[in-house]
């Protein structure tokens, strides 16, 4: 296919304080055609995706962007909408409780001096839901949608914009196999129309089926753009190699690990989405982890790492849980956090402003936060302990701040993470389970947590870490679990693992996964 | 250096508003020609707001985890009215009747905690809800009145410590004697904790500002009891209330696993259920001591009117949450203090007393609250602010 460029993005550079989101990258989309982006958690697609949308208005980044050969210089969506672009971003942004035609024409709204008219609004949105393929009354309430219906709306909501350029950020993520077919089949009867279509997807299979050609990021950087459609037939294995192959940014503390009997193991383990609970979020995994041994969790975004770990850690997150968790040989329960605790597992999440930490109160009052019993006689604190033990913590793990009645607000993301470290090892578990433990932190801090965890492996814990960043996961891990779509689709000794074998089991298809 | 300024800036907050007491008592005490600090007005500030400061107590512990009560106006009234009729038509001896009423209270908190906790209604229509159930349920019962409570009842607001031991001039003994214990225990225990800090090796407040803070308390506290010894009664039994409830509360605030879960919660709601605390249970054991404490301040009321009265403690619960808000409790939440909701209380008390010897209409008391609790509010938020550019 041969076409005019209907987009140009040139030399994009954007820049957050202390990070380099996007650096040069360039993207060129002929008229008409299915251009997919792919690259890991945090290449930088979305972030691309935001400038090209006027998300980061004009003047937030450097280089130049062409729409039909004409520069463009978007301050806001409204400008971009108004050229025809219209960006579906990963997380549904309807209104629950408008009815669907209140939310097509949300913000656009049909109407005369102030006054809507509902007559033009309920036509309108009729004839926009069938060109979707929904065949719902428009006046249904949005709640009452599944999310593959929520999702066909919002596609509703950028024709009735008259849409040329359609971006589709992870447009498959959450639905099922038949909504995910349905929307493929409407992206191509919308290249049939003209409709320029981005689709930013982690599923392989899908560009393979949909794209006409793929761009890869990485790093914030782009690395290649392939024609799917060229003379040699471009594999999933070729995509992957462009993915993986970060740079190795950090360097890691050597470590040989005194690996013991089985700590815990997870059988079976299955777990539904909280809100939408026909959803398998989770789907019969089987893991375990020995003492001394830190294992790794690989997988790309909305693989279930994170709801595993915490639907294991008291039933934190999800409902209809099924499995059974084996602590030591026998089997447990963990029904909530406390008797999660009492267990010896112990979670650090990732998302350790709103989940991990208390920000308004001290170091103190943090670190203790999990284990008040140890720390107690009849009910009463005794204050001075905790403080030692506070000391001892900002002592070991060299927390940055003048003293432990020190706000943990106000500390720096790698201290902050120090203290949820210590608040867990606190509680002296037997199992820590560490989502991304250093997301969003400096290189040197990410030294000292490696350190941190390779002692707890030492002391004949069982570690589990989660992470998006596959060079981490080679250089701390002695096994890695690979994940996608709630499967445990791969599992690979240190001495084996390659970014390259771990992301094609990352992106492996259900289909393909051998039980 | 470092560890001095953040330990003065943590305190600040709290040395702000017991300035702010001093200049509006200062204020008045000017206005007023030297009434305000007569001796019998002192003793009479105090039994005026016993019932302010008990609801704060409690109040503080519900907004620091995240609540709000509004209904314990009407469990005063409600559970009063119980206790008056417990008195009168049943002829149950006093202490059997307060401790009944006790019970009540807690059973009522009960039932509000239940559907706060465990069935997950918001305590703002739980207790609002509450508000008009206990009200409507007090008028049923009471009617308007229930009065002629025997005299030992009525002692408990009305009344004060004997004189046992005679007069030095005009000074009741009782009182002095509270006073030099006052003094001497809390000098001992800011002692012990200094010491207890030390033996762990851990900073401790320059030992300049430590004798500072002892000479000026210790000073505050003889000032005040000497004066309340000229007092025509000595030493209100209400006051031996509220103190102990004070001290037990910070106690249980500041050193119990308990009161550490609550600012847990009110912080950070979710990272506390990943820690392991058990978040429901902290939401039940509030409102129910919410309740016990209502209770104690219904006591108090109707002892002090010598009646159970259907239209007792209407807008208590406003009062006592604006004690709580000018005292520097946070809204959103996970900060606030006793003492701060105390000297909310006693500066809310400070006007209403000034302002009532100064002959000002009801009407403008109120709107001049009004303002007071908007500008203590203000001046906090600004002062955070400032904090965090700084």
């Amino acid at each position: 296919m041969t076409g005019e460029s209907h987009l140009e993005m040139r030399s994009i550079t954007k820049e957050f304080p202390g990070v380099k989101a996007l650096q040069d990258v360039t993207l060129q989309v002929r008229r008409g055609e299915v251009h997919a982006i792919c690259g890991e958690n945090g290449a930088g697609k979305s972030t691309l995706m935001k400038v090209l949308s006027g998300v980061y208005p004009h003047g937030t980044y450097d280089g130049e962007i062409l729409l039909g050969g004409a520069p463009c210089e978007f301050r806001g969506i409204k400008e971009s909408e108004a050229r025809g672009v219209v960006i579906i971003h990963q997380e549904l942004a309807l209104v629950p409780y408008l009815s669907l035609a209140e939310n097509i024409f949300l913000g656009n709204e049909k109407s005369r001096a102030g006054v809507v008219d509902w007559n033009r609004t309920s036509r309108d949105a009729k004839e926009l839901l069938e060109r979707v393929g929904l065949h719902d009354d428009p006046a249904t309430q949005a709640a009452d949608l599944g999310v593959g219906k929520q999702q066909l709306v919002e596609i509703a909501k950028a024709l009735s914009k008259d849409v040329e350029l359609l971006i589709l950020d992870e447009p498959t993520a959450a639905l099922n196999d038949e909504d995910s077919a349905h929307l493929l089949g409407l992206i191509d009867q919308f290249r049939a129309a003209g409709i320029t279509c981005i689709i930013i997807s982690h599923k392989l299979n899908e560009i393979a089926a949909v794209a006409d050609s793929v761009t890869i990021i990485r790093d914030g950087q782009t690395i290649e753009t392939l024609d799917l459609h060229g003379d040699e037939p471009v594999s999933e294995d070729r995509i992957i190699r462009g993915m993986v192959g970060r740079e190795l940014d950090s360097r890691f503390p050597t470590h040989e690990p005194t690996i013991g009997e089985e700590v815990l193991r997870i059988e079976d383990w299955t777990v539904h989405h909280p809100v939408n609970p026909e959803r398998v979020v989770v789907d019969h995994a089987n893991l375990h982890v020995r003492a001394g041994e830190i294992v790794g969790l690989a997988g790309l975004m909305g693989a279930g790492r994170t709801e595993l770990a915490m639907s294991v850690f008291g039933q934190s997150y999800g409902t209809g849980i099924s499995g059974s968790v084996y602590k030591n040989g026998s089997k447990i329960r963990t029904r909530n956090v406390a008797e999660a605790i009492s267990h010896g597992i112990a979670y650090a999440t990732e998302d350790r402003k709103r989940y991990g930490l208390n920000l308004i109160q001290t170091i103190r009052e943090n670190v203790s936060a999990s284990a008040l019993g140890k720390l107690s006689r009849w009910g009463v604190v005794e204050t001075e302990q905790e403080v030692v033990v506070a000391e001892k913590y900002r002592h070991d793990f060299r927390i940055k701040a003048p003293s432990v009645e020190s706000v943990v607000g106000k500390l720096s993301g790698g201290n902050q993470q120090k203290v949820v470290l210590s608040k867990w090892v606190y509680s002296d578990p037997d199992v820590l389970i560490l989502d991304e433990p250093t997301r969003g932190i400096d290189v040197g801090a990410k030294f000292e947590i490696y350190g941190i965890i390779n002692a707890l492996a030492d002391a004949g814990k069982a570690v589990i870490v989660i992470s998006s960043e596959l060079p981490e996961l080679i250089g701390v891990c002695d096994r890695i679990y690979a994940m996608n779509e709630g499967r445990i689709t791969g599992e690979v000794a240190r001495a084996d693992a390659t970014q390259e074998n771990l992301m094609h089991y990352m992106t492996m298809d259900k289909g393909e996964v051998v039980r | 250096m470092t560890a001095v300024s953040e330990y003065l800036g943590r305190n600040v907050r709290q040395y702000g508003i017991v300035g702010a007491l001093i200049v509006i008592v200062l204020l008045f005490q000017v206005l007023t020609d030297g009434r305000l600090l007569y001796p019998n007005n002192i003793a009479s500030l105090i039994q005026q707001n016993a019932y302010v400061m008990i609801l704060a107590i409690g109040m503080v512990m519900v907004i620091v985890a995240g609540h709000i009560d509004l209904s314990v106006g009407s469990v005063v009234a409600f559970v009063g009215g119980l206790c008056a009729i417990m008195l009168t038509d049943w002829e149950l001896p006093w202490i059997l009747a307060v401790v009944l009423s006790l019970g009540i209270g807690a059973l009522v908190g009960m039932w509000q905690g239940f559907w706060i906790a465990y069935v997950g209604i918001p305590a703002f229509i739980v207790t609002l809800a509450g508000m008009l159930i206990f009200r409507g349920l007090a008028i049923v019962l009471v009617g308007t009145t229930v009065a002629g409570l025997p005299s030992s009842f009525n002692a408990i607001s009305n009344g004060s410590l004997p004189n046992w031991l005679g007069f030095i001039g005009d000074a009741d003994v009782v009182t002095l004697c509270i006073g030099a214990v006052g003094i001497v225990a809390f000098a001992v225990t800011q002692w012990r904790s200094r010491a207890a800090a030390r033996r762990h090796e851990l900073a401790v407040e320059p030992m300049s500002a430590f004798v500072i803070k002892l000479v000026v308390a210790s000073v505050l506290i003889a000032v005040v009891t000497y004066w309340l010894s000229l007092s025509a009664g000595g030493t209100p039994i209400v006051l031996l209330i509220v103190g102990a409830l004070i001290i037990g509360y910070t106690f249980v605030l500041n050193r119990t696993v308990f009161g550490r879960h609550i600012y847990a919660v009110g912080g950070n709601r979710h990272a506390a259920v990943l820690s392991g605390v058990n978040s429901r249970r902290v939401d039940f054991g509030i409102f129910v001591n919410m309740g016990v404490l209502a209770a104690v301040a219904a006591i108090v009321t109707t002892s002090r009117a010598g009646a159970g009265v259907a239209s007792a403690g209407v807008n208590y619960e406003l009062d006592a949450i604006a004690a709580c808000f000018i005292g520097g409790t946070a809204v959103t939440g996970g900060v606030g203090r006793i003492s701060g909701a105390m000297i909310g209380a006693l500066i809310m008390g400070v006007l209403n007393m000034g302002l009532s010897i100064m002959a000002v209409d009801a009407a403008w008391q109120q709107a001049i609250k009004g303002l007071v609790l908007l500008l203590a509010v203000a001046f906090d938020l600004v002062g955070k602010r400032r904090s965090r550019l700084a």
